[in-house]
């Protein structure tokens, strides 16, 4: 017995020096063949000669076999853990990479600065509970002008210069490219039998205008228009200001200067505190020195257009407004040139 | 137009800094774009008024000369060059080290005194543009007579002018009265209207001079008067800076008063040599067909039936409202004039002006909208001036044909509707102040109404809603609360086409592309290298009349050209991957009606692909990688399309596919034809899709084609047959895609096509990896094969194919 158990006990210390002395998953797996194999492993064969030990010693014998078998199975457990985690430490140190080398290229795709912009101003709205509609941007003269109450030779159609489609219609020209979104004011009203009315409606506008850092002939507009009972200029002030807010930063402060659009009534022109110079800054280039940013045209929709939209203008009011997308882009981001955006060039178009 | 401080002073208090008035201004009235100060940099000790006591010659110059003149303090000699010199002028004199303007080059510099031809001088003696003031250096300024000697110049010339952009409507805010008017109203200031006093001493004005209108719909007043005993000559000096701040050229006494006038009141006027009109009559009416007349700039012009002419007994004599003519000119000669002040219908004077193309200061008034009563008021504004300045004899009278007359209008304002417009509440005593201040009569009935009788000058007033505004904008709209819509929300309207516009951008977005917007107009020739000949929509596109460039003069029918020239753009900036897309719209024409704008999402790519370093340097994208593209945002919106060979202008034919969803086309895919892309500078391999947002969006489900998970797992197996090499691979992934067969369903992706040794000449292999899948049971292989077998023998029926030995 104590021959045996003393045989066991060498048996085990000569697996686990053999066991100490592999390094890696072929050795590991060479030990386990030698030792504990199905077949013919030293340990398998121990426990396969139990038939020949004396029955009442079977049971010591099986179990001190059985456990020195356990032992080893744990120690070469262990053992491969040690390795594992010796190689990881291994890969940790010596394959060490340069993780300042650059990353692999993948393809990024952006939205256009005007795309982002527009999107940013329709959300501020939506979020007051404005509906977005779209309408034509070859438009009918009479929609762009004679509706918006800018009859032919009035000196008010100088602050549009128009392009023209070039398309007789009973001997007229009739076609433009629409120089504001206002026509929509007309269109949603046309189709909206009853007040409420309150939506946004974006596009693309055009003017005859020579192009320099601040003109473009071609350009994108949001225009406002609410319209129902109890639509007061306070609300214009009210709605105007949280977009502002929503563009520029919490802090804004807003003002309204008069001025003159022939389809409202009163007119306003809205500014914004600059937050550039925060009004102190003589030489600053946005709001030149004034402390003031001019940034959108305003007011409440003439009587005459609620009443030819089939509403009763002695009960509802309306105000509506005009965005230019690409001056709050210009504004939020310190672009300095408008022909930026339609040139197209991917070192503007990736910076955003 | 130029506002003097100064001049404005003369009819309203100032004392506001001129910062802060300037922001009144713009609060309230109309846009202050700048101010100039004049005289900011003339010190006041070095640069005073002096006056000319001596004129010598000079010893030792015949163009020079020597004058003596008084500073105030002291008797001093200088040097001056100056034909105008004349003895007893009054003048700006500047000491040594004045901060001046040189009067050759016009740059800022410092007097510094030295000998002139052997002369020493005490100073200089100024011109305007050695001033500042304005580019004159013919001679010296000379001051108005009676200015003191000895003070500081910028105390009798300094002033400040401000730039102010008007309105539309506003013709009496480019008068000076019209615009102190508005200062008053603005600061509580009191208006001080001019004198328009004068003692007609002459013969009876009807034996002189008869007037008619006979087109009395385009003009509504006429109004005339002869005055006697002038002699031409300049104005007096104060008229003339005035003129000259202004921005107008002094010409003689006679046209500067009318000038003059018209600056203050807003009313152009015109004076006639009276002994150039023929038949001492005058007739407004239509202009004959052909008819012409040699305006004052001494262009000879001709009219159409439509524009109204001023004529005498004879033939035209002015343009009415826009320019005189040039035969009836007041002249050096000239000792009677007959002066015209008139109101024409705005409408018709902006007509004429736009179509001679001659917008002169006059028409910018009148096409502005002037009231009628103005034309009365500067006639006696302009008599006054003319007994005052030119010492004329004014003849007794003033004819008045007056057609047009109407009574002054008279509006209801309900108090309840300035709340609702407003928002707030404006309490009578400040509706009728600021009413009151800007002209209006207002008288309150009691409770909550207003009857307001607005001043002739203010034609633009006519509903309640105008006095709104003056009351709003007086009162200052910074009162305004800022609060929030009321009421219930309009009904929403779907709009699925821009919904899928921009869920479009936003998947172009996620696979790489950068979206890019361009000009929506092109040229034909652009249009004509990506439309078919045979496309006579297309290739007839929309042309502008007057496009702000060439290369901007027709509204584009495809996206496609545009989008090739921005690749070209950027591939000249840069090597590797582009992959770029605008969504727009294609302006198809439309006989008689507005064009169809058709939402088109264009894409274009090329270059290398992404390889491990920012070099580029991965193999070239290819038409696998825009159709790939095509695919991804099919499949994110819960579609697949059906891609079939095509043929398309500017496309290359063999590389390029149309696609459908449901039965209809819904865009194309392909690599654009080398030849075009030539045509565009770009020499390496370019490919284009597009996808047709309208057409696409009606096929699409109204939700995602959900299905629950299967509880069971997938029997994965490989298929490769053989097909003739004509047989296209999507026909036979279709088919594999489609097959069902007891409760199976199939997934299957194509993942090789091979040609080659081992496959028969004329032959193709392709590899499917199909996915079994039982919604009801875990299948077993032999179920997986038997269903495999199936999809095998129906390959076999409809394209010939075999299993892959």
């Amino acid at each position: 017995m104590t021959t045996e158990t003393g045989s066991l006990a060498r048996l085990e210390a000569e697996a686990l020096a053999a066991l100490e002395a592999a390094a890696d998953d072929a050795a590991l797996d060479r030990w386990r063949a030698e030792w504990l194999g199905r077949q013919d492993g030293r340990v398998t064969v121990l426990l396969r000669g139990i038939r020949e030990v004396a029955p009442e010693e079977r049971a010591a014998y099986g179990a001190a076999v059985n456990a020195l078998k356990q032992t080893l199975e744990e120690r070469l457990e262990e053992r491969r853990q040690a390795l594992k985690r010796a190689e990881l430490e291994r890969l940790a140190r010596e394959g060490a990479i340069d993780v300042t080398l650059p990353g692999r290229p993948q393809p990024l795709g952006r939205l256009h600065p005007i795309t982002r912009t527009l999107r940013d101003c329709l959300d501020a709205f939506r979020a007051m509970g404005f509906r977005v509609a779209e309408g034509p941007e070859v438009e009918w003269d009479r929609y762009n002008f004679d509706a918006a109450r800018i009859p032919e030779d009035h000196p008010a159609r100088d602050m549009w210069d128009t392009i023209w489609v070039n398309t007789l219609i009973d001997g007229k020209r009739r076609m433009l490219l629409r120089t504001h979104t206002t026509p929509n004011q007309i269109r949603v009203m046309e189709r909206t039998p009853q007040p409420p009315v309150r939506v946004v409606v974006p596009g693309k506008c055009y003017r005859q205008e020579a192009t320099d850092a601040t003109h473009e002939w071609m350009l994108t507009q949001i225009e406002g228009l609410a319209v129902d009972e109890g639509v007061r200029m306070s609300d214009l002030k009210g709605v105007l200001y949280e977009w502002a807010r929503a563009m520029f930063g919490t802090d804004r402060r807003i003002i309204f200067h008069h001025s003159y659009f022939p389809f409202v009534e009163p007119g306003v022109e809205m500014a914004i505190d600059c937050f550039i110079c925060r009004g102190d800054g003589r030489q600053c280039h946005t709001c030149h020195g004034t402390g003031w940013i001019e940034i959108l045209g305003a007011g409440m929709v003439h009587p005459e257009i609620i009443d030819n939209a089939g509403y009763d203008s002695s009960r509802v009011t309306g105000f509506a407004f005009g965005i230019g997308v690409e001056r709050v882009a210009m504004l939020r981001w310190g672009i300095e040139d408008i022909r930026h955006f339609y040139s197209n060039d991917l070192r503007f178009l990736g910076q955003f | 137009m130029k506002i003097s401080l100064n001049w404005l002073r003369e009819y309203v208090d100032v004392r506001l800094p001129i910062e802060e008035l300037a922001r009144r201004i713009t609060d309230a009235v109309a846009e202050v774009e700048g101010w100039r100060t004049i005289g900011e940099m003339w010190d006041p000790a070095l640069v005073r008024v002096a006056k000319v006591v001596a004129v010598d010659p000079h010893p030792n110059a015949d163009r020079l000369r020597l004058a003596t003149v008084d500073t105030g303090e002291r008797t001093v000699q200088v040097v001056c060059g100056a034909p105008n010199l004349a003895v007893g002028q009054t003048v700006a004199f500047a000491s040594e080290g004045a901060r001046l303007f040189d009067g050759h080059t016009g740059e800022p510099t410092r007097l510094k005194l030295r000998p002139i031809r052997g002369v020493e001088s005490a100073g200089m003696v100024l011109s305007e543009r050695e001033l500042g003031l304005s580019d004159e250096h013919e001679g010296i300024l000379v001051l108005p007579e009676g200015t003191p000697v000895g003070v500081p110049l910028a105390d009798v010339l300094g002033d400040v002018i401000l730039e102010v952009s008007t309105w539309a409507n506003r013709a009496d805010l480019l008068g000076m009265v019209g615009f102190a008017r508005e200062v008053a109203a603005l600061t509580g200031g009191v208006l001080r209207e001019p004198s328009r006093e004068f003692t007609a001493s002459g013969p009876a004005v009807d034996g002189l001079v008869s007037v008619s209108i006979e087109a009395p719909d385009l003009c509504r007043r006429f109004t005339a008067s002869v005055i006697e005993g002038i002699t031409i000559g300049p104005s007096p000096a104060w008229m003339q800076e005035r003129l000259r701040k202004a921005g107008m050229r002094p010409i003689n006494n006679v046209v500067d008063i009318t000038n003059y006038v018209m600056l203050e009141t807003g009313q152009p006027l015109h004076a006639f040599d009276y002994d150039l009109v023929r038949g001492k009559r005058i007739v407004a009416r239509r202009a004959r067909p052909g008819e012409r007349l040699v305006t004052l700039d001494g262009v000879e012009r001709e009219f159409d039936g439509e524009m109204l002419l001023i004529c005498d007994g004879e033939g035209p004599v002015g343009v009415a409202g826009v320019m005189g003519g040039g035969n009836s000119e007041v002249n050096d000669g000239t000792t009677r004039v007959l002066l015209e002040v008139a109101n024409f219908r705005a409408g018709s004077i902006r007509r004429t002006s736009t179509l001679l193309k001659l917008r002169t200061e006059a028409s910018l008034r009148f096409e502005k909208g002037l009231g009628p009563e103005m034309a009365m008021y500067a006639q006696q504004r302009a008599l006054h001036l003319f007994e005052t300045v030119c010492g004329g004899r004014i003849a007794s009278g003033i004819v008045d044909v007056y057609p047009g007359k109407e009574p002054p209008r008279t509006i209801v304002l309900e108090a309840a509707r300035i709340a609702q417009v407003l928002g707030i509440e404006v309490p009578v005593e400040d509706v009728r102040r600021i009413l009151g201040d800007l002209g209006f009569i207002v008288h309150h009935v009691p409770p909550a109404k207003y009857s307001v009788q607005v001043p002739s000058w203010r034609p633009d007033v006519e509903i309640p809603d105008d006095l709104v505004e003056e009351i709003g904008r007086i009162y200052g709209y910074d009162r305004l609360p800022a609060t929030m819509l009321r009421g219930t929300l309009p009904a929403p309207e779907a709009n699925p086409v821009m919904s899928l516009r921009e869920r479009l951008r936003d998947l172009a977005v996620a696979l790489g592309f950068q979206e890019v917007i361009n000009y929506t107009l092109t040229t034909r020739e652009k249009l004509a290298l990506v439309t078919d000949p045979l496309d006579t929509v297309r290739r007839n596109p929309l042309g502008v009349v007057n496009p702000v460039a060439a290369q901007h003069a027709y509204l584009r029918t495809s996206l496609r050209a545009s989008a090739l020239e921005s690749y070209a753009a950027n591939r000249r900036q840069a090597e590797g991957p582009l992959r770029l897309f605008e969504i727009g719209f294609e302006y198809l024409p439309v006989e008689g009606d507005l064009p169809i704008e058709r939402p088109v999402l264009c894409a274009v790519l090329g270059g290398s692909r992404e390889g491990r370093w920012h070099v580029g340097g991965g193999e070239a994208l290819d038409f696998f990688d825009a159709k790939g593209a095509v695919e991804a945002m099919l499949g994110a919106l819960g579609v697949r399309g059906t891609f079939t060979a095509a043929e398309e202008h500017g496309l290359l034919p063999g590389h390029t596919a149309k696609f459908g969803v449901g039965s209809e086309m819904a865009g194309i895919v392909g690599q654009v034809h080398p030849e075009t892309a030539a045509a565009f500078d770009i020499e390496e391999p370019v490919f284009l899709f597009e996808v047709w947002v309208e057409d696409l969006v009606r096929h699409l489900p109204e939700r995602p084609p959900y299905q629950a998970l299967s509880r069971y797992p997938a029997v994965r197996m490989d298929l490769a047959v053989v097909v003739d090499a004509s047989v296209p691979a999507g026909a036979v992934l279709e088919l594999a895609r489609s097959h069902r067969s007891q409760g199976v369903t199939t997934r299957a992706e194509l993942f090789d096509e091979y040609r080659g040794p081992g496959v028969p000449e004329g032959k193709k292999s392709l590899a499917l990896r199909l996915w079994f899948r039982a919604d009801d049971r875990t299948l077993t292989d032999e179920e997986a094969l038997k269903v495999r077998q199936g999809l095998l023998a129906r390959l076999g029926r409809e394209f010939g194919a075999e299993l892959r030995g």
